[in-house]
């Protein structure tokens, strides 16, 4: 689902980060030693060396991320209107009243949805368009390109169209299904508190299955031919094929998407507050549009920063169990072929 | 890019520090400047009037007050609204907010009276809150005058003079009877009767806010916005006429999800396209309307006003009306020419210029007669003939309160909460604000 670019080759790096890691100390190790017997001083040198290319980097995340991290933590034990002096310090108090918001446990309960209902829908209709488009077809390329395209167009002005498509009486969707002889729904199919959910799900849906569908082909061009022509001789048919070599490979690279779809369902916010704001009735709410609420229409900073590191704590919590659950065996898996590789 | 929420939020907490630094370094100057060299002046204005002819003659204005006052500049910025009111979030968090600048009063300039931001200009404005006389109510906090109300508008119902002539309704509405009856007639000639844009929410509420009026004593409700208490029983009274209203349903059709003022399906769009016959709306509606429709013009001459109509059996005074209003302020550390500035602003002529290129609805009342539009000079006669006009709640409470108050009303229009449940929330975070 939502997930970012920079992400999406973020998890790739650590697999080959690994690998390469492994694969250097050995030269580097080499080095050192020569460096030893050489001169004490270039330890030193090193270090400065390291501290130079480094240095900017660490110097721009600290600012932009560590300190405001830090503060956001700090202004979360504050009530605090957003400006004035921080003096009014409440303790933990801000967390128990995001804790105990209805409004914010219903969101945190519709980010879950969301999760949820990528991996059932997402996951096997992206997994059939992959292996649909992996097949020498006329027009693949253009099949692909028009299934990437959603991903590639900014978020908000794929959210203004489908608001504009979704408008009660006036909108182009109702008017289609008008003349299959379909009513929409009485208050618009974001307007109605029990479809909204599923209706941005499905917007959703149409923009981020690109992004799964493209990982898949990349994913589908790892897999051996030797395997598949293998199988075929010993009289497999295409579904044998798929079912019992292709998406077992695939699983790596469905494992990595599913994280980053995670991440993202749980971060999400654009898409929702563009085309219902989080109504009708709260009924699409989600954490970040939840704190966003708080913080800059209600100017409640120390509740918002509150719920934005509840959000923080949810989303760590997911990747590490994640990372800890599935993915382990993805990376242990390259760890020792990268070793093997090394002897 | 999409770390997001979390990411943005913090980073928004370094830059409120960054440029707490930046301010408070560049703020000195201008103050300390003319009390020692006695010249050169500069005072930074910003105001929201973006578009000719209210740009222009804005900029003439500073010009004229420059010349009237030798060494004195006058650094105008004209921002889009929405604009403004992000770039002010930011002044206020910096503590670097520009020397004049708008106030929509209440609960908001509580705040940042608290927080020792803005200046008290009730001696040396003295003169001028005299002339105002009652509208200055809004923006006073404790008895002390911090911004002077320069354009002061009531919330009633725009409507389609054709279409209500189409459905056969010869006069406007004057009971909320009448009302419902006339979207019944609306209904049945065609025509969406009321577009609401619930889906901002503050439109729905407008309607909680009314009905309270009518149904609450003025002490009541004026003891309310000083003491946030909501015990008393009549605005209880007020979410069940609301009831009534949405189980008439006279709302387009998805005015859950529509918005207030943005797009040709938003609530203001719906009606300047003569696709509904009316909306409760602010006075600001025909400049929104222009907007909103390809010819600029919005509905012309086909558009008419009338006020919020009477509720049987309710406490409140009839003839009260909701409304709200931009001011000048002066904040904390600008120079004493500023506040010079902003006398001169609601000084008669400006104000009958203000008045006559239609760009709001003056409180100085030498321009009363100024106003050209005829929809907006009988909204000025009603709001000069009302006993008080009470300050949206949302403004007056402040958007802690007024915000979850909001969030209630929209509720309701939703069917998912009851008139009790608007009450003991909006109750609930008004306690916590104590």
């Amino acid at each position: 689902m939502t997930s970012v670019v920079r992400r999406s080759d973020a998890a790739p790096h650590t697999g080959t980060g690994v690998s390469n890691g492994a694969a250097d100390r050995a030269p580097a190790r080499s080095a050192a030693r020569r460096n030893a017997s050489a001169r004490s001083g270039s330890g030193l040198r090193t270090a400065l060396e390291v501290l130079f290319f480094v240095g900017p980097a660490l110097a721009l995340f600290v600012v932009f991320v560590v300190w405001p991290v830090a503060r956001a933590v700090q202004f979360s034990f504050y009530r605090w209107k957003g400006f004035g002096p921080l003096e009014d310090f409440v303790g933990l108090r801000n967390y128990v009243t995001v804790l105990q918001d209805d409004v914010f446990v219903a969101a945190f309960t519709h980010n879950m949805v969301i999760i949820v209902l990528s991996i059932l829908v997402q996951l096997p209709l992206g997994l059939a368009i992959a292996l649909l488009l992996n097949r020498k077809i006329r027009g693949q390329g253009v099949l692909r390109t028009v299934i990437f395209v959603p991903y590639v167009l900014s978020e908000v002005i794929a959210g203004v169209v489908w608001f504009q498509l979704l408008q009660p009486q006036y909108g182009v969707i109702e008017g289609i299904l008008g003349v299959v002889g379909i009513p929409g729904p009485e208050q618009g199919w974001l307007g109605t508190p029990d479809i909204a959910l599923f209706t941005v799900f499905g917007v959703l849906t149409w923009k981020y299955l690109g992004l799964a569908v493209l990982l898949f082909l990349a994913g589908l061009q790892g897999v051996p031919d030797e395997l598949i022509e293998a199988a075929q001789m010993d009289g497999a048919s295409w579904w044998q094929v798929q079912r019992r070599i292709t998406v077992p490979l695939l699983g790596p690279t469905v494992r990595t998407w599913a994280f980053l779809s995670m991440i993202g369902s749980i971060q999400l916010f654009d898409m929702v507050w563009i085309l219902t704001g989080g109504g009708p009735a709260n009924a699409t709410t989600t954490m970040a549009t939840y704190l966003i609420n708080e913080g800059t229409k209600r100017y409640n900073y120390g509740i918002a920063t509150a719920a934005s590191v509840i959000l923080f704590a949810v989303a760590l919590v997911f990747a590490l169990l994640y990372q800890f659950l599935v993915l382990r065996r993805d990376v242990a898996e390259a760890d020792a072929s990268a070793r093997r590789g090394v002897r | 890019m999409r770390r997001t929420s979390v990411t943005r939020a913090l980073a928004f907490g370094a830059a409120v520090a960054v440029l707490a630094a930046c301010g408070t370094g560049g703020e000195e100057s201008p103050a300390d400047a003319p009390a020692s060299s006695g010249a050169a002046t500069t005072i930074t204005w910003w105001h929201n009037s973006n578009t000719d002819p209210g740009k222009g003659y804005y900029a003439e204005v500073a010009k004229k007050f420059e010349a009237a006052n030798p060494g004195v500049t006058v650094e105008v910025s004209a921002l889009q609204h929405e604009d403004m009111l992000t770039k002010l979030d930011a002044a206020f968090q910096s503590g670097d907010v520009p020397d004049v600048y708008m106030e929509r009063g209440g609960g908001e300039l509580a705040d940042h009276v608290e927080a020792n931001l803005v200046k008290d200009i009730s001696a040396p404005a003295a003169d001028v809150i005299s002339t105002l006389g009652g509208s200055v109510a809004g923006w006073q906090v404790d008895g002390k005058t911090y911004a002077l109300p320069f354009s002061v508008g009531v919330v009633g119902f725009w409507y389609n003079k054709d279409l209500f002539e189409k459905a056969g309704i010869t006069t406007p509405p004057a009971t909320m009877d009448d009302l419902l009856a006339a979207s019944d007639k609306l209904r049945a000639a065609g025509v969406d009767p009321i577009s609401v844009g619930a889906g901002d929410k503050w439109p729905a509420a407008h309607y909680w806010y009314y009905l309270a009026l009518r149904a609450c004593p003025q002490q009541v409700l004026q003891d309310a916005v000083k003491s946030l208490d909501f015990s008393n029983p009549c605005f209880v009274t007020a979410g069940q006429e609301l009831e009534k209203v949405v189980k008439a349903k006279p709302f387009n059709r998805g005015f859950l999800s529509t918005p207030a003022q943005t797009g040709p399906t938003s609530a203001s769009g719906l009606l300047a396209t003569g696709k509904v016959a009316m909306e409760m709306q602010g006075h600001w509606e025909p400049g929104v309307m222009q907007g909103l429709t390809a010819d600029k013009k919005g509905l012309g001459d086909k558009l008419g006003w009338f006020p919020f109509p009477s509720v049987a059996g309710g406490q409140g005074d009839p003839a009260a009306a909701l409304g709200g209003g931009d001011a000048w302020a002066v904040s904390k550390n600008a120079p004493d020419a500023a506040v010079d500035f902003v006398k001169y602003l609601l000084s008669d002529e400006v104000q009958k210029g203000f008045a006559e290129r239609d760009m709001g609805l003056p409180t100085n009342p030498s321009a009363s007669g100024s106003v050209k539009d005829p929809a907006l000079a009988g909204l000025l006669k009603v709001r000069d003939d009302s006993p008080f006009v009470q300050l949206y709640f949302d403004t007056a409470f402040g958007q802690a309160v007024g915000g979850v108050m909001n969030d209630q009303i929209a509720l309701l229009f939703a069917g998912k909460a009851t008139p009790q449940d608007i009450v003991a929330k909006t109750q609930t975070a008004a306690d916590a604000e104590k």
